[in-house]
């Protein structure tokens, strides 16, 4: 193996320890229990990365907006009534209770029930009292404004807030995740959007542990053995040279920079954008097979075999997962202690899309992902599992993520995605070395 | 009742089932699934039924070809959730889960061509490795009646009336 410029041959971290010649990687389970590493994680992770926001497609009109909890934080995503979009934190500026209580609307301004203080959905101060009760240029410097997110900025439609005013930006973080979120737009020609419904749950596990999990090929025949035995009835034999199915299995582990990292290959489920299974039928053979000659027309032959064929678990360091695989799930998660984090997860999906079309992707959704699919709640109870048996973490201290090390070039079943996640996770945390 | 009477005959003049029938039948319902005896349980259903958990919060009229829901199981796939269930390599329900039913405010709301509509409310308690979940809410069936008179549920929808499965984390068990 060759070291690059980048990664050291060894690293030895408190919590991470690397031995590229020997093909070794281990995390010490302590990253996962400690609320000194996560108080660590908040300040030197959370305070500085881009974190997901929303997508564009939720505020389609002008003064649209929607509340939610963004790194620990209550924030404001709306539009203003220019269409400008914006990021404040959801607390008055006079006294603090929360200017909008509701998950989405459309509304002009934001007014705060408790002393009645209002603001134009451009954040600005906009109540009128008595003469005499504040000063005559009272608000004008802007202090009495709703306080905007330091930074707010989007690639192709996904939203992202960085609390760290002198965070570099958003488009040179993303590195190689970029194209993949240009694959992504291409699906259609008539753009992507957030479909009706969030699926809002917990695990009682770490937060890294689902960051893992999310681009974890090595886990999917043994996990999800009852999803892939349900597929297998519904697909039939899987396909030469996809998981599951006989021959070479060329699903890849790409490293993408800045801890982004993804793993691609083909799987043998159905795919709305370009594959269609036996169990669409033949409306869905045929409908699937117009989508990709429009889709051939647009991006070209090769282009399209990727986007139509391709299979990607990418994760956006440090906590935004989007799958492009039987389905498109946009995932983002956020501790709340060492052993416990929230997840909310959307369907992405083309705008104006065919309403069959529509449902079968929302069926092939469930199927596997989600609090009621045939393979989330395994993954749940796998993380659960394994953070219970953290508590051994005194006699039993490393985890291993080894696999593939010496190899050229990771697949998907190997670790080599978590390590990118590892190095980067390490840097911030532990410091170059 | 005369003996040459078809059975379409006494179906017709049998009289219109009531509130309790149909509590009957959901306390029977109830008690099968907290007794994991989920084959006889599939059984209860109609060949082209559907089973649908929308998302937690959402409105009656939510539609699972416009909304991402939960589930939303058509015959066929419930049919796969029950075999899995079935199986220890369901690994969120093995240990099973043991769960508490109650069904109350049996309601009948009306009655078409497509079968009776039925309304109640449920608390469930699911409780595994010495943790419990509570799941609240209200629950649609639309019912329709086989060839002896016999109910089955055409449509079973179950609306969480909590804000998000964040105490929860997930809906592995048949609601």
């Amino acid at each position: 193996m060759m070291a690059t410029a980048f990664a050291p041959v060894r690293r030895e971290g408190r919590w991470v320890r690397e031995d590229k010649h020997a093909g070794l990687f281990k995390v010490n389970r302590e990253a996962f229990t400690s609320d000194e590493v996560l108080a660590r994680e908040r300040e030197l992770i959370f305070e500085r990365s881009w974190l997901f926001l929303g997508h564009g497609s939720e505020l389609k009109n002008p003064n649209d907006y929607v509340t939610r909890s963004i790194g620990g934080r209550e924030i404001i995503f709306n539009r203003d009534r220019k269409g400008e979009f914006h990021a404040f934190f959801n607390t008055c500026p006079h006294r603090g209770a929360m200017v909008a209580r509701e998950k989405c609307g459309n509304a002009l301004g934001f007014k705060c029930f408790y002393h009645g203080w209002g603001f134009n959905n451009n954040g600005r101060f906009a109540t009128r009292s008595a003469e005499g009760t504040y000063p005559p240029d009272f608000g004008r410097d802007g202090s009495v404004d709703l306080v905007a997110v330091p930074r707010l900025d989007s690639y192709r439609d996904f939203f992202f807030i960085n609390f760290d005013e002198s965070a570099r930006p958003l488009k040179e973080m993303l590195a190689g995740a970029g194209e993949i979120l240009d694959l992504l737009a291409d699906h259609s020609p008539d753009g992507m959007e957030i479909v009706g419904g969030v699926q809002e749950y917990s695990i009682k596990a770490n937060w890294k542990l689902l960051v893992e999990n999310s681009y974890d090929g090595y886990h999917a025949q043994e996990t999800h053995e009852t999803y892939f035995a349900y597929l297998m009835s519904e697909v039939g034999t899987p396909p030469a040279g996809t998981l599951g199915g006989p021959g070479t299995y060329t699903s890849r582990s790409h490293d993408l920079g800045n801890g982004n990292a993804m793993i691609e290959g083909r799987a043998p489920w159905g795919r709305p954008v370009g594959r269609a299974i036996p169990a669409w039928g033949e409306e869905g053979r045929v409908a699937v097979e117009a989508i990709l000659a429009e889709l051939r027309e647009r991006v070209g032959p090769e282009r399209a075999e990727r986007i139509a064929n391709g299979d990607r678990n990418l994760g956006v360091f440090p906590n935004l997962v989007i799958n492009d695989i039987m389905a498109v799930t946009v995932r983002t998660f956020y501790p709340i202690a060492p052993d416990l984090m929230n997840v909310s997860s959307w369907a992405l999906a083309p705008v104006g899309e065919d309403p069959l079309a529509r449902k079968r992707r929302l069926d092939s959704f469930l199927e596997f992902l989600g609090p009621g699919g045939f393979a989330t709640p395994d993954d749940v109870e796998a993380l659960e599992s394994a953070q219970r048996g953290y508590a051994a973490a005194k006699f039993a201290p490393w985890n291993d993520i080894s696999r593939g090390m010496l190899k050229e070039q990771p697949m998907s079943s190997d670790e080599g995605q978590m390590r990118t996640f590892w190095r980067e996770w390490a840097r911030l945390m532990e410091g170059e070395q | 009742m005369s003996a040459t009477m078809s059975a379409t005959a006494v179906r017709s003049a049998a009289a219109p089932k009531t509130r309790a029938d149909y509590e009957d039948f959901l306390y029977a319902e109830a008690a099968l699934l907290d007794a994991w005896q989920l084959d006889d349980w599939y059984a209860l259903f109609t060949d082209d039924a559907i089973y649908e958990v929308p998302t937690a919060g959402a409105q009656d009229d939510a539609s699972s070809w416009e909304s991402l829901f939960y589930i939303a199981d058509d015959y066929r796939r419930l049919g796969h959730r029950v075999k899995r269930l079935n199986k220890q390599s369901a690994h969120s329900e093995f240990p099973r889960s043991k769960t508490t039913r109650i069904i109350g405010n049996v309601r009948i709301l009306g009655s078409d061509d497509g079968g009776t509509e039925i309304g109640c409310t449920f608390v469930i308690h699911r409780s595994k490795d010495d943790r419990i979940h509570m799941f609240c809410g209200h629950m649609r069936y639309v019912f329709r009646e086989d060839d002896e008179g016999g109910l089955r549920i055409a449509s079973k929808r179950v609306f969480i009336d909590m804000d998000s499965l964040r105490s929860q984390g997930r809906v592995s068990i048949i609601l």
